[in-house]
């Protein structure tokens, strides 16, 4: 069945206010009606159920943590992109629209990602009406930085921390509306099961964390700002509760998942040190700004850095890619410093690390400056690593970051599931193969503030506001299923623990489903995929009690998520026979090892559907067409 | 991992309880062979390993992003709430900074209007109250003119950057003798009272806040600055002194008083 992703007509600039007007309206008084579940209190989640309890929708938020400020969101450190051109270096809505496209390698819906573009302003005007303290210059006007992968200043921030000054603006519009009572706030709920009523999302059966009880909750419709999956992975920059199961659990309820091997690892993150690792910290790509990143340019040159002259390093980002040098986009920076480390040229005591100098920084700008910009960043680092960055090089090397495939979306941010709607990193659809610095902060904003309002109402007008009560059939039998799960982990009183397995799993996906994959290894890795699965089933320890605040049995259940969810992770990627972004297929590059795409044969989005369990899922194709940009060869030289 | 890595051996005296209404008490559990380039949550990972194998139940604790923005993890270490390290939060704490054959207690925060769910977790609902009670600025999405339409001074900025840097952990609330929540509502009233978005609201969102805090179980401040030792944001008490001058200008100066 051909994917329908409701693209309005017209010219591109003109869809989206075309789109919003012939969209059907719900009346101010009839809003009050509708119930809407969302969850999930990142910035898509918090931006959406504030804005949707500003309509008059009764709105219902879950999250997993004890507050809504906490979700992972408020760990984006850089900034946030807008096309303002305040610093009047040329950039515009269509330079932004098209550096996104370009960075996504062609992989995203032209549509989708151009309405990004065009609202990236509004979000700006919002977050400083809620007065959101972004950084100014002298004359009290709003300042820009450069991110990765564009040549114009257009990223806004808050020192470091810009992640966690957005999301406490939506967070203070969130309270508004708890305090108002338009909001109802469930917080340290896991979401365990989508509930389906004749075909449509009608509502969600959660776990309470602290009491272990299932509770249900019924709504004419529901909406998932669940984020992403990097955990995949086991060591990565995300939180330690980001997982995939509310995505999963609708996924298996019949909700396509596209895409799901377009995943992002990011380059400047502070490399793997021990066994007990529990994550990996980013560095904000702003840090290449300023930072040049070198290596030796002889394979086991094992003198300090500092010892090592000019003529024998080899500052190869600015070799390669002389444009954009350092800020050359995340998937090449990150695939550059796996080559030079795979060559043995790596640095650190596990030989994979590459050096981040800021050394002709502070010769330049003086010590202060670079202090004032990043301080707060060099502090960091020095506590993990126990090293100066101001005197020896930063050792980076990439992790697991960010996911650009999650749930397929229509045009309205609607899965294939009518009253279905994802935003933000759990849905797929703007940023391609690859996702630019300081665009997830625009994107998750955008998804809540400014466009699930409009569509959501399309999809409710002239519909009767639901009268359901959650002891529907449906929930009862969602409730037994979730049950029985739980049951299920606890009864298998093996000899591993959950971490062990988790370890392993994301072992295997981070060595041959992560920075570049190649048939023979995906092949083994979906064989040795299904074999943990299968020991995780027989062998797995979930110590306590299902009627308390548990957090084994509660990684138990995402663990189990993960396992199944690699194996659709690694077909995706063996499907994809081209290179694009951050899906690096090996038998698929040009002469000097850069991505080699397909246009002919892959340029659409792959939508996988559940098949059962151990069946292989069902493809369907969504074609991408652009109409207004010419697919070119991706470029940064 | 640039240095040698070393291990050293630790006792822990951690805080056992199963929940609200169990009394709690502390276990002694010790460590050997603890890597000092761990972070003392990966310590704590490693214990619980132990203990689920030994059929035991693991220390619960919270704890999220692991890099000290959300403000999810925390407990009193030998008496210092987040530890010994000035400016951190737990889970940036790193066990170099212990010495082999150290005993190291561990409590969860501990303030009336925090109630212990188990072991080390404590529920902090009730900052998010003080912030639904007024921590906000009443602007609805649509209507918000430009972002340079109203510059604000460079220091003004700054100045409600530092307020803004809270992460709701709930350390200052931990640390002070009088379990009082003023430096997180400090910081926030001082936040969007230095901003002019912020001014129109002022008086009310000074009153309604404290007046939440207050019946939420939180005491009063007096001046012990406790707070502002362990707060990992490195807040500081001018935003409480700022919140007394609001106060006084509600209470005085405008018609909400």
């Amino acid at each position: 069945m051909p994917l329908d992703s409701k693209v309005p007509g017209g010219p591109l600039a003109e869809k989206w206010d075309r789109h919003r007007f012939e969209l059907k309206l719900v009346n101010p008084a009839n809003k009050r009606k509708y119930t809407i579940i969302v969850v999930g209190t990142g910035l898509a989640g918090s931006s959406a159920s504030a804005t949707l309890a500003e309509l008059g929708y009764n709105t219902k938020t879950f999250c997993i943590q004890d507050s809504p400020r906490r979700a992972h969101s408020i760990a984006a450190q850089g900034g946030i992109n807008a096309a303002k051109n305040y610093p009047n270096d040329g950039d515009s809505i269509w330079r932004l629209f098209y550096d996104t496209i370009k960075g996504g390698d062609f992989r995203s819906r032209e549509a989708n990602t151009y309405r990004l573009a065009q609202v990236s302003d509004n979000i700006i005007d919002q977050c400083v009406a809620q007065g959101v303290p972004f950084a100014r210059d002298y004359g009290g006007l709003l300042a820009n930085r450069s991110f990765g992968g564009a040549q114009v200043s257009r990223t806004f921030y808050c020192r470091g921390q810009t992640g966690q000054q957005l999301l406490l603006g939506a967070y203070s519009s969130l309270s508004r509306q708890i305090a108002a009572g338009k909001v109802k706030m469930f917080p340290r709920r896991e979401m365990l099961e989508l509930v389906l009523i004749n075909g449509k999302a009608k509502g969600i059966v959660v776990r309470n964390l602290i009491t272990g009880e299932f509770e249900s909750h019924e709504a004419d419709a529901v909406v998932l700002a669940t984020g992403g999956y990097g955990n995949v992975y086991y060591l990565s920059t995300n939180a330690t509760s980001c997982n995939v199961g509310a995505a999963f659990r609708a996924y298996k309820k019949g909700a396509y998942f596209a895409n799901p091997c377009y995943t992002q690892i990011h380059p400047t993150c502070i490399p793997h040190s021990g066994e007990y690792q529990s994550k990996l910290t980013l560095m904000s790509e702003s840090l290449r700004n300023d930072g040049r990143v070198w290596v030796p340019k002889n394979a086991g040159d094992k003198r300090r850095p500092n010892d090592i002259p000019e003529s024998e390093r080899d500052y190869y980002l600015e070799r390669k890619y002389p444009s954009f040098g350092n800020l050359a986009p995340r998937d090449i920076s990150s695939r550059s410093a796996k080559e030079v480390c795979d060559e043995g040229r790596g640095v650190g005591p596990t030989g994979y690390a590459v050096y981040l100098d800021f050394i002709e920084a502070i010769e330049r700008d003086g010590i202060e400056a670079v202090r004032k910009k990043y301080g707060n960043l060099f502090d960091m680092y020095e506590n993990i690593i126990d090293d100066n960055p101001y005197e020896t090089p930063m050792m980076i090397y990439p992790a697991s970051h960010y996911t650009m495939g999650g749930l397929w979306v229509d045009y309205n941010l609607m899965s294939n599931i009518e009253g279905l709607f994802v935003l933000g990193e759990a849905n797929f659809s703007d940023h391609g193969a690859n996702r630019l610095g300081a665009s997830a902060l625009m994107q998750g904003l955008a998804d809540g503030y400014f466009i699930i309002p409009y569509t959501i109402g399309g999809y409710l007008a002239g519909k009767e506001p639901s009268e359901l009560k959650a002891d529907h059939p449906a929930f009862q039998e969602a409730t037994r299923e979730a049950d029985e799960r739980v049951k299920k982990l606890f009864s298998i009183k093996g000899k591993r623990t959950v971490d062990s397995i988790h370890r392993d799993s994301g072992r295997i996906m981070w060595e041959y489903c992560g920075m570049s994959r190649n048939e023979e290894g995906l092949k083994k890795a979906l064989k040795l995929m299904q074999d943990l699965r299968e020991e995780f089933w027989q062998n797995v320890l979930v110590p306590g009690s299902d009627s308390d605040y548990n957090l084994s049995l509660q990684k138990a259940g995402r663990v189990a998520d993960y396992l199944e969810f690699s194996e659709l992770m690694i077909i995706d990627a063996l499907e994809r026979r081209e290179s694009c972004g951050g899906h690096f297929r090996e038998e698929y590059q040009t002469e000097e090892g850069e991505a080699e795409r397909d246009d002919e044969n892959f340029c659409h989005v792959a939508a996988w559907e559940y098949d059962g369990y151990g069946r292989p899922p069902l493809f369907h194709k969504e074609t991408l067409t652009f109409e207004n940009v010419e697919l070119s060869k991706r470029s940064y030289k | 991992m640039t240095k040698d890595t070393k291990t050293i051996n630790i006792t822990l005296k951690v805080w056992r309880q199963k929940g609200p209404r169990d009394k709690g008490r502390f276990e002694n559990i010790p460590v050997k062979n603890v890597e000092t380039h761990m972070s003392f949550l990966e310590m704590l990972d490693v214990v619980n390993e132990r203990l689920t194998l030994e059929g035991k139940e693991p220390i619960e604790f919270d704890n999220d992003c692991r890099e000290g923005i959300c403000g999810m993890c925390g407990a009193v270490i030998n008496g210092i709430a987040h530890g010994p390290e000035r400016a951190m939060t737990l889970c940036q704490l790193h066990m170099r900074k212990f010495s082999d054959g150290d005993t190291i207690a561990v409590e969860p925060f501990r303030a009336r209007a925090f109630k212990v769910v188990k072991d080390l977790i404590v529920d902090r609902s009730p900052l998010d109250k003080i912030i639904q009670a007024g921590g906000f600025v009443s602007t609805i999405v649509g209507g918000a003119p430009d972002g340079n339409a109203l510059p604000i001074s460079q220091e003004i900025a700054e100045k409600a950057m530092d307020a803004a840097a809270c992460i709701g952990c709930g350390a200052c609330v931990a640390a002070c003798p009088n379990a009082s929540a003023m430096l997180f509502v400090g910081a926030k009233i001082s936040q969007l009272a230095l901003l002019p978005q912020g001014k129109p609201e002022a008086a009310r969102r000074a009153l309604s806040m404290l007046q939440k805090m207050e019946e939420l179980g939180f005491g009063n401040c007096s001046n012990e600055t406790e707070c502002e030792a362990v707060c990992p944001k490195e807040i500081s008490i001018a935003n409480i002194a700022r919140f007394n001058r609001e106060f006084l200008k509600a209470g005085f100066g405008s018609s909400e008083g």
